[in-house]
């Protein structure tokens, strides 16, 4: 593996399948009477969050605590430079601290890699601006390969395999969606078939050069999807005049059972969360059985732990 | 656990010597299965835990031959010691072996560890180590199928299938009919080349 | 000091323009002769064999910081770095702190210049009152001052008012002044990180639309037009809004256009590693928007080159790319970097050179000293370059600018300044300041 993680594009389909079947092995560990590995014992892991997210940054030291790393939470909110301490100044002040790994979120798109010219540790996005969120997208690949696993529910899937010939449809808002583009990069290099959904203002400029199919009609795709993932669309976009209402937006984009009725009985649904209920997606959909929404969540622990040790766990690898 | 592809059989040439045939590997895990039936009072509350990779098909085979003596089905587990090693930070991170634990669980019962070389116990010791974390033994005992010496920790195998002192520059190579289409254990030189050599010392 | 005298100079054996070879002799401020086999008892003497002679280089457009942001630029540290770039004139640009909208701060801004005496600076007049695009500034009291003032510019914003841009147009008629636009709509550009395309949406960076310079381009020619007035367009960065320029200017309308150097090399992919030195506004484009500036540019429709120099200091671009500020330095490394991007790739020669660099920004700007030909009589602006040095890396750190954030850091670039010289005295003599 790369010694950073901060786009889904770093990543080669053997390091994604290492990662996706280390995952699976560690899964049980969750199940164990102790929970945890000896494995980063000694090592410092340091949460660097510049956005309110309780859930990905308990997700991150769940999962470096498990593996008996030390975790140091740093907690910025706001602009960097608008409010005190530059985000190189606090670099610094990290490497000075001697932390191994340092998992950060930002509101500027670009700042882990600022990130990684300060430091000599690893560096892992947890969520750039608009840009990337690579660990998202490996919990949700692996949330994938478990519920589309041959035979159904249960299992990981088969040790070494990707996603090849799974139909992915994520829907929403995708121009100033992260979790969009490192899904789009992960899973069509795991070998899915990804089609994007979304009202042409919510489309990236040049998504055409993506790896990807673009629909701006979503009831044409369900029926032919195995993965239904919706994001999340925020209310601010509706006074920039990307769409003319939350109403008109639900009728022809979210999620509701009508629609859900109409996948094919196997197909998942996913939302990275968190969830707009009753807009992107209603309520009822959410909690049936066919969502995976819960399941991403403990997935996500369990994949960040795998991303940690691959990091962190062995000698640094030459470059 | 993942699948290995068989390894075409490897040159029996310059260097390399049969320390152990197909014969003499039968034999041995035969006399393991009676070894133990016996020192356990019949296998009574045993559980087998293969350490991958080679130690799990190992573990797998005891376990049948013991059932077919006693009557009785022993369990069979594996236990990945990766994530308890003592050597993790001089090389890249490796991939997991497959840790499965058999539904009755590990607690108050006899555990027999079984791995196919035995040589400085390190690996015994990372397994003694991952076992701690799934719960308490009332015993742990080791099988191997070859002990080659040269220990480094104060270690020693309860069940030997055979005692091979040999020379710290040389290599063993257990080839099994599961992991590498034949059974066969190989002595050789370090960098003479033949089948790839796998891992560190065990 | 600008010492009308001057002093006594024979260049010799320079190619004039790039053509034939010829000696210059500079006195009292003029160029007293130009010919072979000249003699000049007393002169000194400059060996400009190999060496293309220029009229000194005009920047229609430059940020000198001063007054207000001097930790980034001061007028006499940028003239300096202009100098050492080939400059005998630049036209410092308005966004100051206080803003350049009266009388009294151009005055102060031309003042600095004159003490400073590398190169003669023509301060840029707000269009509106604080740049904020409400009020028209008092113009004819800008124009009447001591800086005399001829160009307008609001630039860092667009006059976005096509109410207000109508009305500057028609109101600077009066005293042949010329309004030069930032062309950048503000409402298709909040929060524009970089070229609205394919590097963007991959990195995640708000897209700032070509239509949003050409949108403006257009609406101005045709104001223009319809008043009858003179428009500069600053930094074109679009092919889009080549196009546009070369359709008004094929009606016969007042339209002149620049673009920067750093337009004319280099592309949004730069951006790929988020590194700020590559921020700017407007930002860098494709390919074939740097294939269309060129031709533009080859072709007239893009009247001259103009810098764009902006530095910035330090902290202002260590940030994350949505926080640093947009700007590069140029003054330094302009007639390098348009030799590597025209002349070697043989869109342009020399004369063209002298043409697009010091004649017609000359004129656009008024500034009757400079852009005159190469002959006896005219004053002695003159720039000495040798194209056959280097190449050789450019070196920020070594730039006479207080500023280091030069796009070009690192990169190879053909050609050196040898020598400049300001109303025959020179300024700048083997690369480096006289003073």
């Amino acid at each position: 593996m790369k010694r950073h993680l901060i786009s889904a594009a770093d990543l080669s389909r053997e390091d994604a399948i290492s990662v996706l079947d280390t995952a699976a092995e560690l899964a049980s560990v969750a199940g164990r009477p102790i929970r945890k590995l000896p494995t980063l014992r000694g090592r410092t892991v340091v949460n660097l969050f510049y956005e309110d997210s309780t859930r990905t940054r308990t997700s991150f030291e769940a999962a470096a605590k498990r593996l008996s790393a030390d975790v140091i939470n740093f907690s910025a909110k706001g602009s960097s430079v608008a409010k005190g301490e530059s985000l190189k100044d606090t670099a610094l002040t990290l490497e000075a601290m001697g932390a191994d790994a340092i998992v950060i979120r930002h509101p500027a798109s670009g700042a882990p890699h600022r990130l990684a010219g300060w430091v000599t540790g690893n560096v892992i996005n947890a969520g750039d601006g608009t840009h990337e969120h690579p660990t998202q997208a490996l919990l949700d690949a692996f949330t994938m390969r478990q519920r589309l696993a041959a035979g159904g529910v249960g299992g990981s899937g088969p040790a070494g395999a990707g996603l090849d010939g799974v139909r992915v449809t994520i829907v929403g808002d995708v121009l100033h969606s992260r979790v969009a583009r490192s899904n789009v990069l992960l899973l069509s290099r795991l070998g899915a078939e990804v089609t994007l959904v979304a009202p042409p203002t919510l489309m990236p400029y040049a998504v055409q050069t993506w790896p990807c199919g673009i629909s701006y009609d979503l009831d044409a795709e369900l029926g032919k999807s195995d993965v239904v993932m919706m994001l999340r669309v925020q209310h601010e976009r509706m006074t920039a005049a990307y769409f003319p209402s939350i109403r008109e937006y639900r009728r022809r984009y979210g999620l509701d059972m009508t629609r859900m009725a109409r996948m094919p009985d196997h197909a998942i649904v996913m939302h990275p969360g968190p969830m707009n209920r009753g807009v992107e997606i209603a309520a009822e959909v959410a909690d049936s059985p066919r969502s995976t929404i819960v399941a991403q969540v403990a997935n996500g622990v369990t994949v960040r732990m795998a991303v940690l040790y691959l990091m962190l766990g062995g000698a640094e690898e030459a470059q | 656990m993942c699948a290995m592809t068989p390894q075409p059989r490897p040159e029996v040439a310059s260097g390399w010597k049969a320390v152990l045939t197909q014969e003499e590997i039968r034999r041995a895990l035969s006399r393991l299965a009676h070894e133990i039936l016996e020192r356990t009072h019949g296998g009574d509350g045993v559980v087998l835990f293969g350490i991958p990779t080679r130690g799990v098909p190992l573990a797998r085979r005891l376990a049948a031959r013991m059932s077919a003596f006693e009557g009785a089905a022993v369990p069979v587990g594996s236990l990945d010691i990766t994530m308890h090693r003592d050597d993790l930070r001089l090389r890249p991170a490796r991939a997991l072996g497959h840790t499965e634990v058999p539904p009755q669980g590990i607690d108050g019962k006899t555990v027999v560890l079984v791995d196919d070389v035995l040589f400085s116990g390190r690996t015994v010791r990372a397994a003694l180590d991952a076992l701690n974390d799934l719960g308490r033994p009332r015993a742990v005992q080791l099988a191997v199928l070859v002990d080659r010496g040269h220990r480094e920790l104060p270690i020693r195998a309860d069940y030997v299938g055979k005692n091979l002192p040999t020379a710290h520059r040389e290599v063993i190579r257990v080839l099994l009919e599961e992991t590498d289409g034949e059974d066969l254990v190989l002595l050789g030189e370090r960098g003479k080349p033949a089948a790839r050599e796998e891992g560190t010392t065990p | 000091m600008s010492e009308l005298r001057g002093e006594e100079w024979l260049i010799t054996g320079a190619r004039i323009a790039g053509g034939d070879r010829a000696d210059i002799h500079l006195s009292g401020g003029v160029i007293a002769a130009v010919g072979a086999g000249l003699s000049a008892p007393g002169a000194r003497v400059l060996d400009a064999s190999g060496l293309i002679v220029l009229p000194g280089l005009v920047d229609l457009h430059t940020h000198l910081r001063e007054p207000g942001a001097d930790d980034a630029e001061t007028v006499e540290t940028g003239t300096r770095a202009a100098a050492l770039g080939g400059f005998t004139a630049v036209h410092a640009m308005a966004n100051t702190e206080p803003v350049a909208d009266t009388a009294g701060v151009v005055e102060q801004v031309w003042r600095l210049g004159e003490q400073a005496g590398y190169v003669d600076v023509r301060p840029v007049g707000a269009v509106t009152i604080g740049l904020a695009g409400k009020n028209l500034a008092e113009l004819g009291a800008m124009a009447d001052s001591a800086a005399r003032v001829r160009v307008f510019s609001d630039d860092g914003h667009c006059v976005a008012d096509p109410l207000l841009m109508r009305r500057a147009l028609e109101y600077v008629k009066a005293f042949d002044g010329v309004i030069a636009q930032h062309a950048q709509e503000p409402r298709l550009t909040e929060g524009a990180q970089l070229n609205e395309g394919e590097v963007a949406s991959r990195l995640g960076l708000a897209g700032w639309p070509a239509a949003a310079e050409e949108a403006i381009i257009a609406r101005d020619c045709l104001l223009a037009a319809h008043t009858g007035s003179a428009l500069h367009v600053c930094h074109v960065s679009t092919a889009g809004s080549v196009e546009i320029i070369r359709w008004a200017k094929s009606k016969g309308w007042r339209v002149t256009a620049e673009v920067t150097p750093h337009h004319l090399l280099l592309t949004d992919d730069l951006a790929e590693g988020y590194d700020t030195v590559f921020k700017v506004n407007p930002p860098l484009r494709t390919r074939a928007d740097v294939d269309a500036l060129r031709a533009g540019l080859a072709d007239g429709t893009i009247d001259c080159v103009a810098t764009d120099h902006a530095p910035h200091p330090v902290e202002a671009k260590e940030a994350e790319w949505a926080e640093a500020a947009n700007g590069m330095t140029g003054l330094e490394t302009a007639l390098r970097v348009v030799q590597l991007a025209m002349v070697d790739t043989g869109l342009l020669d020399w004369a063209a050179v002298a043409d697009r660099m010091s004649v017609r920004p000359a004129r656009i700007g008024r500034v009757a000293a400079h852009g005159q030909p190469l002959a006896p009589g005219s004053p002695g602006n003159i720039t000495c370059y040798d194209p056959a040095a280097g190449p050789e890396a450019v070196d920020p750190g070594s730039h006479a600018s207080k500023s280091r954030n030069s796009p070009f850091g690192g990169m190879e670039l053909p050609g050196r300044v040898v020598a400049t010289f300001l109303r025959g005295t020179a300024t700048v003599i083997d690369g480096k300041v006289t003073k």
